[in-house]
């Protein structure tokens, strides 16, 4: 197995439910050992390519390879290469979570020492209580322990934090990082954009099944190129905002009118991710 | 493949087999609203209709025992059909299914493992059964080996027809809600067309003819042949147990159950494919 090749390739997907279609030519590479995220709004088509990944569902056209096998064929070696986090389950509710890992652990060829995968979720507190007992958050760390459980070469993450609090968010991302640092491939999709900007390296939107943007998250959306915007307040109090391409001239010229060398509630930020975001939408929305 | 590969890989698929079933167990043993519905629910019938209708069937048979059996053969139809109708629905609900289905795992194992708790709730809740009528109503359990014997092939076939027939029939319910609302009553009407709560001599020909389309009354019967006298015999419709029959009704449903599960069954939730 080469490590240059991309652990996985899409080409021209494509996929209806009846007649609507709701994956309509998506086509992506993911390299190994990156972290991909897949934005987009609600029934863009980010489940059904996820999935269709997954080899949950079928598609309609178009070429996949997830670690150079096509997910429609399912094999349980292909299986033992992946983890999957579903989206939403309620499953093994009157297991401990002990139990639970301890029982999926024979599926695979090489899992994880099951106390040592609940440290490493961080649910040493809860190994003896019954899933049904765990908070929300609990209950997703069990899932991302399960479809980490084999050592998967790619890990798919659906919606991961959704209903999360900020902590529990903050936290479930540092356990992301360290699966990132030790090379597992990711795909992540979600509704929130900071989760993006925080974990993937590359971003692909989704909108009526189909790419509209797709690279590093510094560039999307010409987001490097955008124009920044400076923000501060006058000596009557007022607030101001300007856009511009030229922030750091824009700033000298400014200061020049403040004697004392101080600009009041100076602020220049880049473009926002959610800004860039918002922009794209809106382009499709009305075209 | 090599010997030692094969072997290697039949061991594996038992440990694999035997993990899902120990997890099923676990968790139905452990959720105390499937133990009530599962094993108290056929008691409470059985005390009911034992105390209630304390008749004789005919001279020296009591209905008690007339009821017994054709709980007996009921409980063939709740461990294996009712429960898998109403249960997988609900796996396929809580995210169980698409689980297994994202693992390793052979999907045989699952099967397997369902099959193995249909078995151990039956032979539980025919354990209750006779103990509890044996203790209540003094009701004699036949001790003769042949009596066992056709307990024993009656119960395997019908375990068999059941299950399948389960495993097709879970992919029925639009929701896991509402499975019992298809499930229970058709369950019902069998039984109440087959001979476990009424005398099936006693019904009108044309419901006679209608269960004997379906398991249960052939389970009934079967059942009668283990638990009441012999003479009894002479008062079913037919004038004889048919055994003959009987296997081959149930071979028949085997065959629909396996074709239907098998074209049928759905890991994940209708338009989630």
């Amino acid at each position: 197995m080469s490590t240059s090749s991309p652990a996985i390739v899409v080409d021209n997907l494509m996929r209806s439910y009846g007649s609507s279609r709701a994956v309509d030519g998506v086509s992506f590479s993911v390299e190994t050992g990156e972290c991909f995220a897949i934005l987009g709004p609600n029934g863009a088509g980010k489940t059904t390519t996820v999935e269709i990944l997954e080899g949950f569902r079928h598609r309609d056209g178009g070429r996949v390879s997830v670690l150079g096998v096509d997910p429609a064929d399912h094999s349980p070696a292909w299986l033992s290469r992946i983890g999957i986090v579903l989206q939403q389950a309620t499953d093994a509710a009157e297991l401990t979570v002990r139990e639970t890992l301890g029982y999926f652990s024979h599926s695979y060829p090489r899992p994880w020492d099951v106390d040592e995968l609940i440290a490493a979720v961080g649910l040493e507190e809860k190994a003896t209580t019954r899933t049904r007992h765990l908070s929300g958050g609990q209950r997703r760390r069990l899932d991302v322990a399960l479809g980490i459980l084999g050592h998967p070469e790619i890990l798919f993450l659906d919606e991961p934090t959704t209903g999360f609090d900020p902590e529990a968010r903050r936290q479930f991302w540092t356990l992301i990082d360290s699966l990132k640092a030790s090379g597992t491939t990711i795909v992540l999709t979600t509704h929130y954009l900071d989760e993006a900007e925080h974990l993937a390296d590359r971003v692909a939107v989704i909108q009526r099944g189909r790419v509209s943007a797709l690279g590093p998250i510094a560039t999307l959306g010409g987001r490097d190129h955008a124009a920044t915007i400076v923000q501060w307040r006058d000596a009557e109090g007022t607030d101001h905002s300007v856009s511009t391409a030229t922030p750091t001239s824009f700033v000298r010229d400014l200061l020049a009118q403040f004697p004392d060398g101080e600009i009041p509630g100076l602020r220049i930020q880049p473009p926002s991710l959610e800004d860039t975001y918002m922009s794209l939408i809106d382009e499709d929305v009305t075209p | 493949m090599t010997t030692a590969t094969t072997e290697r890989s039949t061991s594996r698929w038992l440990t694999l087999a035997r993990v899902r079933f120990s997890m099923e167990l676990r968790q139905l043993f452990r959720d105390r609203q499937q133990v009530t519905f599962t094993f108290a629910f056929p008691m409470m019938l059985m005390v009911i209709f034992g105390s209630v209708f304390t008749g004789d069937i005919v001279p020296g048979v009591s209905f008690r025992l007339y009821f017994m059996a054709g709980m007996i053969a009921s409980g063939i139809v709740y461990a294996a059909f009712q429960n898998l109708a109403i249960v997988i629905p609900l796996e396929r609900e809580d995210g169980t299914l698409k689980r297994l289905r994202g693992t390793p795992m052979p999907k045989s194992a699952y099967f397997a493992g369902k099959l193995g708790t249909v078995v151990v709730i039956y032979v539980a809740q025919v354990a209750l059964l006779l103990l509890l009528s044996s203790l209540l109503f003094h009701v004699k359990i036949p001790t003769a080996l042949s009596a066992w014997v056709t307990f024993a092939w009656v119960s395997a076939l019908g375990l068999s027809a059941c299950t399948l027939l389960g495993l097709a029939f879970s992919s029925i319910p639009r929701t896991a809600k509402g499975a019992p609302a298809v499930v229970t009553p058709l369950v019902l009407i069998l039984q109440f067309t087959s001979g476990v709560y009424f005398n099936f001599s006693g019904l009108p020909s044309w419901m006679q003819h209608f269960a004997a389309i379906f398991p249960l009354k052939w389970l009934t019967q079967g059942m009668r042949s283990v638990f009441l006298p012999a003479s009894l015999a002479a008062h079913e419709p037919s004038g004889s147990w048919q055994h003959p029959l009987t296997a081959v009704i149930l071979a028949v449903w085997i065959v629909i159950g396996a074709v239907w599960a098998v074209r049928s069954f759905r890991w994940q939730r209708r338009g989630e494919d």
